[in-house]
């Protein structure tokens, strides 16, 4: 009895076409026919792109299908919004289905403001005035060995050319053509609240998830994003944008109170959600404004439950803004945890210091780098600020390991 | 990998209760360890594991050197995947048979793991066809059903259950996987963590290095002997090395003498 029950639960996973996680380097040719990804040398799988380019090499090339991407949210959720929209834009110049969940505002609204994307021209002239700055510096000596390949160009051709990672422009909204083909669900609160007040749930977490977990599995299974529905050729990508989760417009009180009444609430769903995600192929992002939840512990439960978790800190209204430590940023990025996916190693960048900024029209996530220090006598409040700062530079990646003590040289 | 074994004296190996604990870091390489290790002596197995697929496992121990669907389809691995379970839970059909699966506790409001207890006794009992050797109980982060809603006093329970049947009446062994920080706010998990320790036969505490990120030397292990367990008045053994993981294997070596310094 018991060794049947162990078997028939492995047979039924067999038997659902798991198509999570899948070693499928064997079938090389079938994994490039899903537009918009590309496998992951590291762990064979498939990754997409999150819409920002730097944040792909920060993440160790993109979002790998059938993880979750937590961005902890900055104070007035400013950028993390944009980091919502850019993961959904990527998804519709590839042309993914999308999935928009939102308490707050209403999911057309979202879609009628993504950045629209930089075309090859457009974007080619923007960096036209700094290429030519550069190419002069480069060294212009003919090639003697392999002289053959003079007259090809020097440097690769601009990003938007390649079909992974776009570039957006903040400054102007997408244009409704591209939306055309472009299939998206939406999870609006407050719509689904009054069209069905009577629900069953089948167990005790917050009403307001449970729905939204029965809307993702009836459109993962209904569009056979699993995998149940073998007639369909053309697999395709669900990418699904959860904003603000846990906040109380959820209907869960762990940002206002400092004993909410279900502590378990955000968790139980973060743990049904990874489970959905494994099993199909879509992956989702999801803002949680940590900064308003009081009990820690469930930040770092969440955490352990979610793959990719990443913090922005942005110096909107404190002291920061005016340092001239950071007078080119816009905030901090702090990356919390990225996933080892089938492997006992994962792609960690060698730079723990990042800072993201805004500039006319895009945004980047780059290194931080310190102006260096060249006041003659070196006041006593800068060096102290500086020393803040290297100190908070030298804790870095929380899933490596955060060092506490500031070494001081 | 194999490095680790040679602190093990294969002399008194069973009935022992490991405890795998990480702080600041992912301890899941000892996971994989003691399942290709396990399953290579020719234990049965029965794993627990709640936050990873199977596919993701099987990959891992596929570089290690063992295979899981052919240990599964031997019937030497009990296989139980939190993930796929919960959602068969919540969104299966009704008609299942009145057995209730073993993560009935996230949807009943009685916070007691016995059915999970139930699940890992009967697929540890030894039937007559069976001939591996002794049975082992492996559980992939225990801290992931504090999440889910058991009270910290159900998941030592649950503990407690299982040395029960496993280690003394089976004579099996039990590795178990939590997490914990030093300066958590978690109480509960601290409590789960804080008393594992006090009854475990041994522990390897893998922590990040105080310094910060290195390239080279990924962290910290602290391998736990609790000889003051067995009333011969003697301290613990603790013995500390660092070290590095690659894709196939984890180098270790004592502490200040990774290869990069060298």
């Amino acid at each position: 009895m018991a060794a049947a029950a162990g078997p028939a639960v492995g047979g039924a996973a067999r038997g659902r076409g798991a198509t999570s996680f899948q070693r499928k380097a064997a079938a090389g040719s079938r994994l490039a026919a899903v537009a918009g990804t590309r496998p992951s040398v590291r762990h064979g799988q498939l990754l997409l792109s999150s819409g920002l380019p730097s944040l792909d090499c920060v993440l160790g090339g993109g979002v790998a299908v059938g993880t979750l991407l937590l961005i902890e949210e900055d104070k007035y959720g400013l950028y993390s919004n944009l980091l919502f929209k850019y993961f959904l834009a990527e998804g519709v110049v590839c042309g993914h289905d999308l999935f928009v969940a939102s308490a707050k505002e209403r999911p057309d609204n979202i879609l009628k403001e993504l950045p629209a994307p930089l075309l090859d021209d457009t974007y080619r002239n923007e960096l036209g005035e700094e290429a030519t700055a550069v190419k002069s510096e480069e060294f212009q000596d003919s090639m003697k060995i392999a002289w053959r390949y003079q007259n090809l160009p020097k440097m690769e051709a601009s990003p938007t050319s390649t079909k992974f990672g776009h570039y957006y422009d903040v400054s102007k909204t997408m244009s409704p053509e591209l939306f055309q083909s472009i299939k998206w669900h939406s999870f609006y609160l407050p719509e689904e609240l009054s069209s069905q007040p009577k629900m069953k749930t089948c167990s005790n977490m917050n009403s307001a998830y449970a729905r939204l977990l029965q809307s993702i599995q009836r459109i993962i299974y209904q569009e056979g994003f699993d995998g149940s529905d073998p007639q369909k050729k053309q697999k395709n990508i669900l990418r699904i944008g959860i904003q603000s989760l846990g906040s109380v417009l959820w209907g869960d009180d762990i940002c206002s109170s400092d004993t909410p009444e279900d502590i378990h609430s955000l968790t139980k769903f973060l743990y049904v959600l990874r489970g959905l995600l494994r099993k199909s192929l879509s992956a989702c992002i999801v803002t949680v404004p940590t900064h308003l939840i009081q009990n820690k512990a469930i930040m770092e439960r969440v955490t352990n439950l979610s793959d990719t978790v990443v913090g922005l800190e942005s110096f909107i209204g404190s002291e920061r803004e005016t340092n001239p430590l950071y007078k080119d940023y816009h905030g901090l990025v702090h990356v919390h945890q990225i996933p080892r996916l089938n492997s006992l190693i994962c792609d960690v960048s060698d730079t723990k210091d990042l800072a993201f900024r805004l500039k006319r029209k895009l945004f980047t996530i780059e290194r931080l780098h310190l102006p260096p220090d060249l006041s003659d006598t070196v006041s006593r409040a800068s060096k102290q600020d500086l020393a803040e700062s290297a100190k908070l530079l030298s804790s870095g990646c929380g899933a490596m390991a955060i060092g506490k003590k500031h070494l001081d040289f | 990998l194999n490095t680790l074994i040679l602190y093990k004296s294969r002399a008194a190996l069973q009935g022992k209760f490991t405890l795998l604990r990480d702080t600041r870091t992912d301890g899941s390489f000892l996971v994989h360890h003691f399942l290709s290790f396990y399953l290579r002596a020719g234990c049965k197995v029965c794993f627990v594991a709640l936050l990873q697929s199977f596919s993701h496992y099987n990959i891992i121990a596929q570089k290690l050197g063992v295979s899981l669907t052919a240990a599964r389809e031997r019937g030497q691995l009990v296989f139980l995947e939190g993930l796929k379970s919960c959602l068969d839970l919540l969104f299966g059909e009704e008609s299942e048979s009145g057995q209730p699966g073993p993560l009935q506790f996230i949807s009943e409001s009685a916070s007691n793991l016995k059915a999970l207890f139930d699940f890992v006794r009967t697929s540890l009992t030894p039937t007559d066809s069976d001939s591996w050797q002794g049975p082992v109980l492996l559980v992939d982060d225990l801290s992931v059903l504090l999440s889910l809603g058991a009270a910290p006093v159900a998941v030592l329970d649950f503990i407690h259950y299982c040395r029960v049947t496993v280690c003394s009446q089976l004579k099996g062994n039990i590795v178990v996987l939590v997490h914990s920080n030093e300066d958590s706010e978690d109480e509960e998990n601290e409590l789960v963590v804080n008393s594992l320790c006090h009854h475990s036969d041994l522990i390897l505490w893998v922590e990040g290095l105080a310094t910060g990120f290195c390239k080279d030397v990924h962290g910290e292990i602290k391998i736990i002997k609790r000889v003051s367990l067995e009333l011969t008045a003697e301290q613990d053994h603790v013995q500390i090395y660092q070290y590095k993981i690659q894709d196939k294997n984890v180098t270790f070596f004592a502490r200040g003498l990774s290869a990069a310094v060298l």
